[in-house]
């Protein structure tokens, strides 16, 4: 019955807000926005990531470099002779706070200097160090104490921390992360301004209504929370849809990223061939989306709500201000 | 109670010196009056009830309406003071998307009433006016006299205190503009103060009371 419809005040619509402020363009706006949201928290998030990555692998390994290691060291006392690498290793994993010495083989040297020495089957003319790698555990030692022991007891010896090279991929990674938060500022920024001025073109529309309703007693609270309902709703659907449209976009970034993050994304790639497991590779790729995404993704539809009513709070109760 | 000292009401543009639409003003309306207001077209009568229905503020003198002073009371203050002014406008200024019943239960919802009483309330008013029948026209499908009703019916179905009308009777018959006199006379019996602006001489003639007569924005005549 049509007069049950009036009877309704859930939907009752005195400022005629269903059209003047219309279903199609300030959602779409909005979308877009959370669209581009979502790809600078992606950001933001990777860069995260990669610096935790750096971070955790770089600082609990050294690199020790020995030169002429397979010169054997003077002989001390009746001892058998000792390759200046063999007396490094040893040295290295009787130190405190050392997991693990590994020596590279030349076979492994030479693959490392491949892509500038070319392809010399593990000999070159140059003559090479030995490298040895090591996987610190704990705090791990210390290093200025360390380099003087190794060069007391095999002179010539380097140990390089990855300390500095990390240092600058951080702060690479973390100005990537500012970038990111300000490209979020301006979506956030541009969000507002446009509904703003989808509020004020639904102002100027139902001019005529809001004075009729502000001369029968309505307060500005009553008027502005008209307008902030619909542009909640109206910005919150955006930003959901938005949200929705950028999944898809970001899981097939985070799986080419992935190799630079995580180890285990690797095997992602060629599980892909075996549609058998098709369910676990979902999962596995959802699983390379870093955590935090999938806390600011649902959080795209909240803000955009709250960006809306508070910028439709404020842009109608400013213009009440011209009514007395 | 209205009651207006020197008040003055000058129509312009900040900063530019306007046109004096009302000039000097000075009277009273005891609670519970009654007054027809007088006057030619353009002497004023739509901005003095304008005034009184808080949609202007005095650009001079002091205005009290219903015990508040208007140029002193803070914008937060006027809309409950609104709350308790019945005002019937020429052009009846109902919303156009709104059914007649929604556009008399408005004034209901905006002071936060229940919905039951407001559904009471309106549906016997609208019966009062005749129109119940046409409860969910909009104001285009009701005629100039049936949209004139639905405006009375919203100035009153809130019970208001103060009672304003400005040519409420431009749009209707006799019979029907004998109705409305009798409705506004049983509102001011209850205690409304009630201020009808009118060019109807043979109405005011039938229904003899205290009048205001302005002329060019004066007050000429309170008698």
């Amino acid at each position: 019955m049509a007069s049950r419809r009036s009877l309704r005040p859930a939907r009752f619509d005195d400022l005629g807000l269903r059209r003047a402020l219309g279903d199609r363009m300030l959602p779409a706006l909005v979308a877009a926005m959370a669209f581009l949201a979502a790809l600078a928290l992606a950001g933001s998030a990777g860069a995260a990531a990669m610096v935790r990555h750096w971070q955790d692998g770089a600082a609990a390994a050294l690199t020790v470099q020995v030169t002429n290691p397979t010169e054997p060291l003077p002989r001390t006392g009746d001892g058998p002779e000792v390759t200046r690498l063999d007396q490094a290793l040893t040295l290295l994993r009787s130190t405190q706070g050392i997991v693990g010495v590994r020596a590279l083989t030349q076979a492994e040297l030479a693959e490392l200097l491949r892509p500038w020495l070319g392809d010399s089957s593990g000999s070159t003319a140059l003559p090479l160090p030995g490298v040895i790698q090591v996987h610190l555990g704990g705090a791990g030692p210390d290093l200025a104490a360390l380099q003087a022991r190794m060069e007391a007891a095999v002179p010539g010896t380097l140990v390089e921390s990855h300390g500095a090279w990390v240092q600058r991929l951080a702060v690479l990674a973390r100005s990537l992360q500012a970038c990111a938060w300000l490209a979020l500022a301006v979506v956030a920024a541009v969000a507002a301004a446009v509904i703003m001025v989808a509020t004020r073109a639904g102002l100027s529309a139902r001019r005529d209504s809001i004075e009729i309703v502000h001369g029968l007693g309505a307060t500005d609270g009553y008027i502005a929370g008209r307008f902030a309902r619909r542009a909640t709703l109206l910005a919150g659907v955006g930003g959901l849809l938005g949200a929705l449209a950028s999944v898809p976009v970001l899981l097939a970034l985070a799986s080419l990223a992935a190799p630079f993050v995580s180890a285990t994304a690797e095997v992602a790639v060629p599980a892909a061939a075996d549609m058998a497991n098709s369910v676990q590779l979902m999962a596995q790729t959802l699983r390379t989306l870093p955590p935090e995404l999938w806390l600011g993704l649902p959080a795209l539809p909240v803000a955009a709500g709250l960006i809306g009513l508070l910028t439709a709070q404020a842009t109608v109760r400013s213009w009440l201000k011209r009514l007395p | 109670m209205v009651r207006l000292e020197g008040v003055g009401l000058q129509y312009g543009r900040a900063g530019r010196p306007g046109t004096d639409a009302l000039r000097d003003l000075t009277f009273v309306v005891e609670e519970g009056g009654f007054r027809w207001l007088l006057g030619a077209s353009g002497a004023g009568k739509s901005s003095l009830l304008r005034l009184m229905h808080l949609a202007v503020r005095p650009t001079r003198g002091r205005l009290n309406v219903l015990g508040t002073e208007v140029g002193r009371a803070s914008r937060r203050d006027l809309p409950d003071l609104r709350r308790r002014i019945g005002m019937v406008f020429q052009d009846f200024r109902l919303l156009p998307h709104l059914s007649a019943f929604d556009n008399v239960a408005l004034p209901l919802r905006i002071a936060g009433r229940p919905e039951g009483q407001i559904r009471a309330d309106v549906t016997e008013m609208l019966r009062w006016v005749g129109l119940a029948r046409q409860m969910d026209s909009r104001p285009a499908e009701l005629s100039g006299g049936e949209q004139q009703r639905v405006a009375i019916a919203r100035a009153v179905v809130g019970r208001p205190s103060l009672l304003l009308a400005d040519e409420p009777t431009g749009n209707l018959d006799d019979v029907q503009a004998e109705r409305l006199m009798v409705l506004l006379k049983e509102m001011n019996r209850q205690g409304a103060t009630v201020i009808v602006a009118s060019h109807n001489e043979t109405l005011v003639a039938r229904h003899p009371g205290r009048s205001l007569r302005l002329e060019h924005g004066r007050l000429v005549h309170h008698g």
